[in-house]
């Protein structure tokens, strides 16, 4: 089972990864945690959560995660995708997710994720990274935790330099 | 100048280190060069045709002197002696040795310098006006807005990885010495009929490929609102702007796509729907932000100079250099004063380092301890006495910066063309300098007036040539430098693209060419009228004729 590194309670940790990613054209196994696409979910995925199922959508860098407005309170995880290291969409993505939607659940990156992009994911209110880079969970608490300071509110819970000088 | 404290050092501290880090697991080989390649971008480092290339923010422009000693400390150390000062109101050094950049970094630290997001598709450094806190022009000091936006930008977590770069100006005069029209946002600063401070937000300007004069999306917007509505812009060009093309990924073509109304709306539905109180910066902040800046102490002196007045009488070479290079300053006694960085022989923008240090000493003797780079690649002493003029004339003299040529037809804005940039197709400087010495006269040169020659070696404009009132383009054509005219561009307050005058020419063609453009306008010019208003009123058919007359 592939593992993940989650961040709760400010610590990095391991974790292993009970969702099967389906592809849109593969089959939705019988059971057990499954991640769809929008168009999958939009499709199947009242089925599954009536069924008692763990559900996640995966959201390319084009799709709009207000999309998924009314349905983030049955959702077990947001699977935002980065598709390239230089493609920053999921930033805004994981952003309004948090500030605008007011989702709490799990917000995973998935893609193409490096540890340098640690501090700008956590920043944006990422709590789960299937790193690309065999990178672990210590290296990304050394990258997310490079810089003392912060200039910028973002959707994480660091106060901006401005409030520290208050 | 804005005094950093301990928490902006700690942040510079933190970057150095991080960067030091990245650069030893590269030298180790723990990191490939396709790897490091962003890293690097992220901190100001390029791989040129001979070396690598360093490219260090200076923030709006504006150092003081041990900033700038600085500089030319790292120039002598770590580069060949000298550095180029960019139209971004930057410095590169050409010649820089990968394992020393840590050092160079923490050097610059150490003066509250980096190379943050000097490059890298994120939000790069702030133009400001560089007569800012010193001209009568202006309504408020763009460079506190320009520190508002730095603080805010830096490491932004969600614009840090935009489709391409993306460069703001802010000026709060009526001419524009930024050539915001020509940023991807322009931001103005004006007062409405209520006496309330806004900005006129101008967006999706550019040069490059495919030039645009960026149109204004809202005329008035309450300063204080500056940072929720900047965020609105990103996030609609974050979203939406095009991956597909890095030749069409700026934000113009995205504002050209969709067109201006519907842009502009796209960005206020956004801007509606975000939390403005915790996006824009409080009230405080702004106040302590502003309070930041050195206070400084003017003397109260009378409008005239005598000693000043004397010396001028007495020397041609100063009174020439005070009709170009010295601008009216906001208190009486005091001007502002342009170093031009384009002697004849010179390469445009180029400073050695012992030219940085003489620009230092006399910012820090004579010049209330502040120094600015313009746009156009000169230095500004932004706060000179009258009184001392003549002094500071001679020391710049002594070191063969009083060329009194700023605005005039040998203040030429070039880029660094074939001779160091890996994308160039065509030498640039040799051309600048070519012209340069063609009209060295500086009789002539004054005779002429204001005329902004620009020149690019290649399309991605970084030489400014779609808005040269006289525009230089190198092309490769079948393995040979041809050069490309045009004519009527401008980017101050009357923003223009220049227009293609013709058949590109060699390079030994162009100075003639030049010469023709000058003599034409010189038959046929009205009154003041300045060589771009000559071109608007006749448009391209005399130019045209007068350069390709020999070749019919």
């Amino acid at each position: 089972m592939p593992t993940l590194i989650r961040l709760q309670g400010g610590v990095y940790s391991p974790a292993e990864d009970v969702f099967t990613d389906v592809a849109d054209e593969d089959a939705i196994p019988a059971a057990g945690p499954v991640i769809l696409s929008m168009t999958r979910f939009q499709a199947e995925g009242d089925a599954l959560i009536g069924a008692g199922r763990q559900v996640g959508v995966r959201v390319q860098a084009d799709e709009a995660v207000e999309d998924l407005a009314y349905d983030l309170p049955r959702l077990a995880v947001v699977a935002v995708v980065f598709p390239k290291y230089r493609d920053g969409r999921g930033y805004t993505s994981a952003t309004l997710l948090r500030q605008r939607l007011g989702y709490a659940g799990e917000v995973r990156a998935v893609g193409d994720v490096l540890r340098e992009q640690a501090g700008f994911m956590v920043r944006c209110g990422i709590d789960a990274f299937a790193a690309a880079d065999g990178s672990t969970a210590e290296d990304w608490a050394a990258a997310a935790g490079r810089f003392r300071h912060v200039y910028q509110r973002a959707a994480d819970a660091r106060a901006p330099v401005f409030e520290a000088r208050g | 100048m804005y005094r950093y404290d301990a928490i902006d050092r700690e942040f510079l501290a933190d970057r150095a280190a991080e960067f030091r880090g990245q650069v030893a697991r590269r030298l180790a080989g723990e990191l490939t060069e396709d790897q490091f390649q962003p890293l690097r971008l992220m901190n100001g480092l390029y791989l040129q045709l001979h070396a690598y290339m360093l490219r260090v923010a200076i923030p709006y422009g504006s150092l003081d002197s041990r900033q700038l000693r600085r500089l030319a400390h790292i120039a002598r150390t770590w580069d060949k002696g000298y550095g180029h000062f960019t139209t971004r109101q930057n410095i590169q050094f050409n010649w820089i040795k990968l394992g020393d950049a840590p050092a160079i970094l923490d050097a610059l630290a150490e003066v509250d310098l980096h190379a943050i997001q000097t490059s890298g598709n994120c939000i790069r450094n702030v133009t400001a006006d560089p007569y800012a806190g010193a001209t009568a022009e202006e309504i408020d000091d763009p460079r506190v807005w320009s520190e508002v936006i730095r603080q805010w930008s830096t490491l932004h977590p969600e614009f840090s990885f935009l489709p391409r770069k993306f460069k703001f100006a802010v000026t709060a005069s009526a001419k524009d010495r930024t050539a915001a029209r020509v940023h991807d946002i322009g931001l103005v600063l004006r007062r409405a009929r209520d006496g309330s401070l806004g900005f006129e937000v101008i967006v999706g300007g550019g040069q490059g490929r495919t030039p645009y004069v960026g149109p204004t999306i809202r005329e008035h917007l309450p300063v204080g609102s500056l940072l929720s509505y900047l965020q609105a812009i990103l996030r609609v060009y974050n979203r939406h702007g095009r991956r597909d093309n890095k030749y069409k990924a700026r934000i113009k073509i995205l504002v050209a796509a969709l067109g201006k109304d519907e842009f502009a709306r796209q960005v206020e539905e956004e801007w509606s729907r975000i939390d403005t109180p915790l996006a824009d910066l409080p009230d405080t902040e702004l106040a302590r932000i502003r309070g930041a800046f050195t206070p400084l102490t003017f003397e109260t002196l009378p409008a005239r100079s005598e000693a000043f007045e004397a010396a001028k009488a007495a020397s041609p070479a100063l009174a020439r250099f005070a009709r170009n290079n010295v601008k009216p300053h906001k208190k009486a006694g005091y001007a502002i004063v342009e170093i031009s960085l384009k002697a004849h022989d010179a390469t445009p923008g180029d400073a050695s380092a012992d030219q940085m240090d003489l620009v230092a000493d006399l910012a820090g003797r004579y010049g209330l301890d502040d120094v600015r780079v313009t746009h156009e690649q000169n230095l500004v002493l932004p706060h000179v006495k009258l009184d001392d003029l003549p002094a500071v004339h001679a020391a710049l003299a002594g070191a063969g910066l009083a060329t009194p040529n700023i605005g005039l037809i040998s203040d030429i804005i070039a880029c660094p063309g074939l001779d160091y940039c890996a994308l160039a197709n065509a030498r640039a400087i040799p051309i600048a300098q070519a012209i340069a010495q063609r009209f060295e006269d500086a009789d002539r040169a004054e005779l002429i007036g204001e005329l902004k020659i620009k020149i690019s070696g290649c399309i991605n404009a970084c030489g400014h040539h779609h808005v040269g009132n006289i525009g230089i383009l190198g092309v490769d054509k079948k393995g040979e430098e041809f050069y490309q005219l045009s004519l009527g561009g401008s980017g101050q307050e009357d923003a223009s693209l220049a227009q293609i005058l013709g058949p590109g020419m060699s390079a030994d063609k162009v100075p003639d060419a030049v010469e023709a453009l000058v003599e034409t306008y010189l038959n046929v010019r009205q009154g003041e009228e300045r060589f771009l208003d000559t071109v608007r009123r006749l448009g391209m058919a005399p130019f045209k004729e007068a350069v390709y007359a020999d070749a019919h």
